[in-house]
């Protein structure tokens, strides 16, 4: 039984981070090319054209992996889960089908219209349509994580005929957990499609492409990277003060620390002993995590070990103390990826102004590589957002051994998971060539190819 | 009608939404290989379900969605228990959906072609397998009463099953080929209207012995009403068949969504007020009330889905609408 949902478990931290590693580029970059193309139309330059078709190619790519694993998102909750789902079907089936309802069919259809309607549609309603694509991104992202907050802090349910079921729907959306996730998870997807713009103009002035394009688009990736990557850390911050008060279990297991502490140092480097309950070897700053909890140098941080007692005397026997070690160094992995970002487009700012940018080719290099800073980031946010959960798949209402399929067997759970962890890795290897390969190639030349490529040529 | 039934129905309507768009967009796929030979006649067929396939495939995406919000149990049970079938069901979708993405971003034979045949494997498979699917909630598979699925994989497979999914892919396949001959030109259209009568005709065949069979192994047919929406379906395709030598295609194609329309409703009907039939026994059967959500779930999904199902369907007939012409090879530009 416990490997039927330790494999359960992996297949869906598997597929949950493959489908968010091309997520935020999509609402990131969604939003970006409904700004370059507001400017085409604002100013009928073409450049602003050439960008949107850049970019947008990009996008493409990017976009259909997105889709695709986002299927098996909404279908395993059934397959593997399906304790869980009758449990709180009632509930969790709601913003999954609002999701759909509202967010999916704008998103596919406009996207549509935008894709091949360049010469079918009016100006305005081609830049409408990526409007209505970007905002359906962010919708989208606001279901989803209106059903993930339930999974952290279930609000709006009543315990009914043995599951939970809806009481209060304003409640569900109202849940101030999804209001601490919601912001810090778009701001992280801007920065996604920010680095992203930003890397890949980097590469083409390395490669001494100064076009027009090229710079505007640097300019933008600056622009949005700076702001995005400094709000991130700021709602992250609000987002980790909030969870010390509303879910103090997870934060503790951010931050390694057994023992309640006042003024509670923050652990920079930990060798962590789970079994013992301690941590063999540590450095850390005195008083910083009491300070980064309640933005003053005291102040109580409670431990791993206390909240473990007070959960007993809530929730009955049981550990309650989630993987200590994953959830602190993906938290660590996540603030550092995040601190770096800001430190790149602060520099990036700087040279920009001082007009030294284009000359400065390790700093260019270095752009590229910050593409990745994002994505670490936002693997290891989730991770640890759902690492930090365990024993509860709800937290307070189930537990993850409850939670799964009774009846199917051990062997149909390893070869889904095979299956999928399989094709998701050549797809994302595919994936990741053509991206490479388009996001080195310059616009025009790919012009030249579409027109040798109508010519047409014999394939079998 | 209590709001039970209405989420049936609704149900129902988004997966005719899904048989009756998604069902071209599949023919197309599986025709893709065999009715385009040149690379840029491909792309012809390609692009002529270019700006649709992915909002065809959202209803099913939001049938998936409504059926875990309205009827949790039955989202639980067919999910964990049609397990494999799903799983093929979900590859096949991983694969088409970045096949659309991925074939004409590198040139080469192999690559290209490689992509085509994905594109059309793919489809098949999931023609087939959703006509598999769906003949089994009608016929009964083994669930117990605490609604869980203890069947296998093979437990799926019967001559009934098989030849509900036979049936939708001929279908299907006939759907995509009328709707090719009103969408492209050259050779293309030409090779599609060339198969409509075969295919027409082989509809006929499939539809006829699907009725036989579902009369001889389910008791849909106690229900009047599904009878009649069956029967009816089947002199639709004759009369599909006439069209089609008649050479009247915008009138076939619409048509074909009438008759999968009625279709999906005989199995519904049949079904009703049942979700899923238990083999085992039949009061273990899911049934549209102790597999639903609660009246307060069920009311606000009524509301929401009442108010946006109409909207989608405007904006995605537009989009029908503004793509309304045949793909022709000038304007092949992505």
């Amino acid at each position: 039984m416990n490997d039927i949902i330790t494999l359960a478990r992996w297949q869906f931290a598997i597929t949950t981070v493959y489908h968010f590693f091309f997520v935020p580029l999509t609402i990131g970059l969604a939003f970006l090319l409904a700004v370059i193309e507001s400017f085409y139309v604002k100013t009928k330059n073409e450049k602003y054209k050439t960008m949107a078709k850049f970019w947008g190619s990009l996008f493409l790519i990017n976009f259909a992996m997105g889709v695709v694993t986002g299927l098996v998102q909404e279908f395993q909750f059934g397959m593997n889960w399906s304790n869980y789902s009758r449990y709180v079907g009632d509930i969790f089936g709601v913003p999954l089908a609002i999701e759909a309802l509202l967010a999916f069919f704008l998103e596919s259809t406009f996207l549509g219209i935008w894709v091949f309607g360049w010469e079918k549609v009016s100006k305005k309603i081609h830049l409408a349509s990526i409007w209505i694509v970007s905002i359906s991104t962010i919708l989208s992202a606001f279901w989803i994580l209106v059903a993930n907050s339930f999974m952290h802090e279930p609000k709006g349910y009543v315990i009914n005929n043995g599951r939970a079921e809806l009481n209060n729907f304003s409640e569900l959306i109202k849940n101030s957990h999804l209001w601490v996730q919601f912001p810090h998870t778009i701001a992280a997807a801007l920065a996604t499609g920010g680095f992203f713009i930003l890397g890949v103009s980097a590469y083409h002035l390395m490669r001494k492409n100064n076009e027009e394009w090229v710079t505007t688009s640097l300019k933008l990736g600056v622009i949005v990277s700076i702001i995005a990557s400094i709000s991130v850390a700021f709602l992250g911050d609000i987002q980790g003060k909030y969870l010390v008060k509303q879910l103090p279990m997870k934060m503790a297991a951010a931050e390694a620390i057994w023992d309640s502490k006042d003024p509670a140092p923050l652990g920079v480097i930990a060798i962590i002993d789970e079994k013992n309950q301690r941590n063999s070897f540590e450095i850390s700053i005195p008083k910083l995590l009491s300070f980064m909890s309640y933005s003053k140098f005291t102040g109580k941080v409670e431990g791993l070990k206390d909240i473990q007692k007070d959960y007993e005397e809530m929730y009955g026997p049981g550990n309650y103390i989630p993987p200590v070690t994953i959830s602190f160094y993906t938290f660590r992995l996540m603030v550092g990826a995040g601190i770096l970002m800001i430190l790149l487009s602060i520099l990036a700012l700087y040279y920009l102004l001082k007009n030294k940018i284009f000359e400065k080719k390790r700093f260019l290099k270095l752009l590229v590589v910050g593409i990745m800073l994002p994505y670490i980031a936002n693997s290891t946010g989730w991770i640890l957002t759902e690492v930090s959960r365990t024993p509860w798949i709800v937290f307070g209402l189930l537990k993850l051994d409850k939670a799964i399929s009774p009846t199917v067997s051990k062997a149909y759970v390893l070869s889904s998971l095979l299956v999928f962890a399989f094709l998701y890795t050549v797809l994302m290897l595919i994936d990741l060539g053509l991206m490479i390969k388009f996001a080195k190639k310059s616009p025009d030349l790919r012009d030249k190819k579409l027109v040798k490529e109508e010519e047409g040529s014999l394939w079998i | 009608m209590d709001l039970n039934t209405l989420w049936f129905i609704l149900i129902s309507v988004l997966f005719i939404g899904f048989f009756f768009l998604e069902g071209f967009d599949f023919g197309v796929g599986i025709l893709l290989p065999f009715i385009a030979k040149q690379d840029n006649e491909r792309r012809m067929v390609i692009n002529s379900i270019g700006p649709f396939w992915d909002g065809n495939e959202v209803w099913l995406i939001t049938a998936g969605g409504a059926i875990f919000a309205a009827f949790p149990n039955l989202y639980a049970t067919m999910f964990s228990g049609f397990y494999l079938a799903l799983l093929l069901i979900l590859a096949a979708l991983i694969l088409r959906g970045v096949a659309f993405e991925f074939r004409s971003k590198r040139e080469g034979t192999f690559w290209r072609t490689g992509w085509d045949y994905i594109i059309f494997g793919s489809s098949l498979i999931l023609a087939v397998l959703w006509g598999v699917a769906l003949a089994n909630l009608l016929k009964g598979v083994p669930i117990d009463k605490t609604m869980n699925y203890v069947g296998g994989f093979f437990d799926l497979i019967s001559l009934y099953t098989l030849a509900a999914g036979l049936a939708v892919l001929i279908l299907f396949i006939f759907h995509g080929a009328v709707f090719l001959s009103l969408k492209t030109e050259g050779k293309v259209r030409e090779k599609a209207e060339s198969l409509l009568k075969l295919l027409g005709l082989c509809g006929i065949f499939a539809s006829v012995s699907l009725f036989i069979l579902t009369a001889l192994t389910t008791d849909a047919f106690l229900n009047k009403l599904s009878l009649a929406a069956a029967f009816l379906s089947m002199l639709l395709l004759v009369l599909n068949w006439y069209l089609v030598i008649r050479k009247e295609l915008k009138k076939v194609i619409f048509i074909n969504g009438l008759i999968i329309a009625l279709g999906i409703s005989a199995l519904f009907i049949g079904l009703y007020p049942r979700l899923m039939v238990s083999s085992i026994r039949s009061d273990y059967s899911l049934t549209i009330y102790n597999a639903a959500s609660s009246h307060k779930t069920l009311s606000l999904m009524s509301k929401l889905a009442l108010t946006f199902v109409p909207i989608v369907l405007l904006y995605q007939g537009w989009t029908y609408y503004i793509f309304r012409k045949r793909v022709t090879f000038k304007e092949l530009e992505y």
